[in-house]
């Protein structure tokens, strides 16, 4: 089932969590909502269960229109940060809360019902649990019962509020890939929160970046992570520095060194602001002839799969970090204090015009 | 050997661990000697009287003063004024902290700070407002004297009062329980399927029966042992409207020390079972908080 989130606002008091949202959610897709704390993600997510209200604009499911449609109608899984599974039942009764409460006209019969919460308790592969406490499990035990729990109603559409956050890193990365295969599994239309950006690149189909109630933007893994639409976009996904530039004509002047640019190619000699990931900076130790920025290496450090370089550029105060490989790091011979020289390979230019507009 | 070893390290660790962390020993056992006199002189040597007094003139004196029928009339008002305030307290203390735990309302704290209006007020005043509001003078005097309805110097002036003074018990005793619970498993009932009814049956009650069940042994342990406010509106009438802590006033005033003790050995008897139904409440509960250990994945 698809979902469409049109002109939604939010306020909680004077603060507002959602202003103007317009959002498409494929049917059978797995989509992020990416954001640091306070963007809004979890309020929309509530939203699109019905567990609050927008103040104004509307939500369709599969084109119907839905905004005002009770939660218990709208065929939504949710799944809770912290679980939320019943905590005097056992795993048994809290895959079968779902089908026990409905009307006695479409509930199950007793054997059906034992039928089916084996099959989601054997899907979450956690069958011989069936009889314990939710508080004899362990967090990511707890919710892949949270989720058979919320898959035994076969809703249409799967909600997920940081489903991961409370877990420890071993066992997040574990279940992101098992929630990643079983969504191959059922197709079923899927939204998740997360502010875990490798999270979000890892998983999702498509990802939605939010900030400050707004969506920032809108794209696969690859595409946001190789095109972010804003500077907000460049800094929340990975790492990246940023420096001071000029653009005139189709060039972007950083320092002494100068890049041509895909865009800008009208702009009259304006300041702007330039990106550049880690890994696109290429390290030497020698000039070469050609102009680049001056750096002396402040910080090593080689632990890791690629050796991360903490430079401090000579004429300016913002340090730069370089990511170069561990043969490359070798081949430099590089030191604490050592005198490189830097030249960006990829880099983004946002003008500053365009950044205060928005 | 290399248990004892480990046992001997064990042993220094927590010798070092007490004598960083803790008072001298003199300090601790004067702490502990200073509470013990202080509950043996206001509490267990009362309490030791209080039985002993009731039974100095035999045990049939003592059966006598609380089968004698004003003793039975009394027994039986303070079971009915603590059978009608407890139900509707528990209802009132359901529903008013569900109110604050799980919703956000404008008025919120007002309400707070008048659940806890009864613990503030002396239960005499408490007593004075139902005689001003029910009174002959009071505001609705004239009406009920027109419809020939008695409240107070009557059942329902007691049962009243003893509401006014026990309703914070349950409120509060539930709304930081449920707040720290959140709503979580609430709403995913909800998102379930699960209908309000269903949501409080299968979902709150069971999750909060333990801090319920103390609160109703604490309204109980108040309602039937309630004094001030219940004296103001009962009129003390022998076999109609006395309870038994104002039937032990009266008995004792009347230099019938037998009796009164008698009656107030019921009321102490009814103290120590609360004393501990409260204790195994509370060892249930930790009990059901500390549950066994993760399983491994």
């Amino acid at each position: 089932m698809s979902i469409e989130i049109r002109n939604i606002k939010k306020e909680f008091g004077s603060f507002t969590a959602l202003n103007n949202v317009n959002l498409d959610v494929p049917s059978g897709e797995l989509v992020a909502l990416l954001g640091p704390s306070g963007c809004g993600k979890t309020t929309l997510l509530r939203i699109i269960a019905g567990l609050e209200s927008p103040d104004t604009g509307s939500i369709h499911f599969h084109g119907q229109e839905a905004t005002d449609r009770d939660v218990r109608e709208r065929q939504v899984g949710f799944v809770f940060q912290h679980y939320a599974l019943f905590r005097h039942m056992t795993v048994f009764e809290n895959v079968a809360f779902g089908l026990r409460v409905r009307p006695k006209k479409t509930r199950p019969t007793e054997a059906e019902i034992h039928r089916r919460v084996h099959q989601l308790l054997e899907l979450v592969q956690l069958d011989w649990l069936a009889d314990r406490y939710p508080p004899q499990l362990s967090g990511g035990q707890r919710q892949r019962i949270a989720l058979a729990r919320a898959l035994a109603v076969e809703p249409k559409v799967l909600l997920l509020d940081e489903p991961f956050g409370a877990l420890d890193a071993k066992v997040r990365k574990d279940l992101r890939r098992w929630l990643r295969r079983l969504h191959d599994e059922l197709h079923i239309t899927s939204v998740f929160v997360t502010h875990d950006q490798e999270e979000a690149l890892e998983v999702a189909d498509r990802i939605v970046v939010m900030n400050q109630g707004k969506i920032e933007q809108i794209g696969t893994p690859q595409d946001v992570y190789d095109n972010p639409a804003s500077p907000f976009v460049y800094k929340f996904l990975g790492n990246v520095n940023q420096f001071h530039s000029r653009v005139n004509e189709g060039q972007a002047h950083i320092g002494d060194i100068s890049l041509t640019l895909n865009a800008h190619h009208s702009t009259q000699n304006s300041n702007a602001l330039a990106y550049v990931r880690p890994h696109d900076i290429d390290v030497y130790t020698e000039q070469n002839g050609q102009p680049a920025l001056q750096a002396i290496v402040s910080y090593i450090h080689a632990a890791g799969p690629l050796v991360r370089l903490e430079l401090q550029p000579i004429n300016e105060t913002d340090t730069i970090e370089a990511e170069i490989t561990r043969e490359r790091f070798r081949e430099l011979a590089l030191n604490q204090g050592s005198h490189v020289y830097l030249k960006p390979r990829n880099v983004q230019v946002f003008l500053e015009s365009a950044i205060t507009q928005s | 050997m290399s248990t004892t070893v480990s046992q001997l390290a064990h042993y220094n660790a927590k010798v070092a661990r007490s004598r960083a962390t803790s008072e001298p020993a003199w300090i601790r056992w004067s702490l502990i000697i200073v509470s013990l006199l202080f509950l043996s002189l206001f509490l267990f040597i009362p309490l030791a009287a209080v039985f002993t007094e009731a039974l100095r003139k035999g045990f049939e004196t003592y059966i006598a003063a609380l089968i004698e029928p004003d003793a039975l009339s009394a027994i039986k008002l303070t079971l009915i004024a603590a059978a009608i305030a407890l139900p509707l307290n528990l209802v009132f203390g359901v529903a008013a902290a569900w109110a604050i735990a799980k919703f956000e309302f404008k008025g919120k704290s007002i309400l707070i700070t008048l659940i806890d209006l009864p613990f503030a007020v002396s239960p005499v005043i408490a007593g004075l407002i139902y005689v001003l509001i029910f009174g002959l003078q009071g505001w609705f005097g004239e009406w009920l004297i027109d419809n020939d309805l008695k409240v107070i110097f009557a059942i329902p002036g007691i049962v009243l009062a003893t509401i006014f003074v026990t309703f914070p018990f349950i409120a509060r005793e539930l709304i930081p329980l449920m707040q720290a619970q959140g709503k979580d498993e609430e709403e995913a009932g909800l998102v379930l399927g699960a209908s309000g009814w269903q949501i409080l049956w299968h979902i709150t009650l069971p999750n909060i029966k333990w801090g319920l069940l103390y609160g109703v042994i604490l309204t109980n342990a108040r309602a039937m042992g309630e004094f001030g406010a219940v004296s103001v509106v009962s009129g003390h009438i022998r076999g109609m409207t006395n309870t038994m802590p104002l039937h032990v006033e009266i008995l004792y005033n009347e230099y019938n020390y037998a009796a009164a003790f008698a009656v107030a050995s019921l009321l102490a008897f009814l103290a120590l079972i609360t004393l501990a139904l409260k204790s195994y409440i509370e060892w249930q509960s930790a009990r059901s908080v500390v549950a066994a250990k993760p399983v491994d994945e």
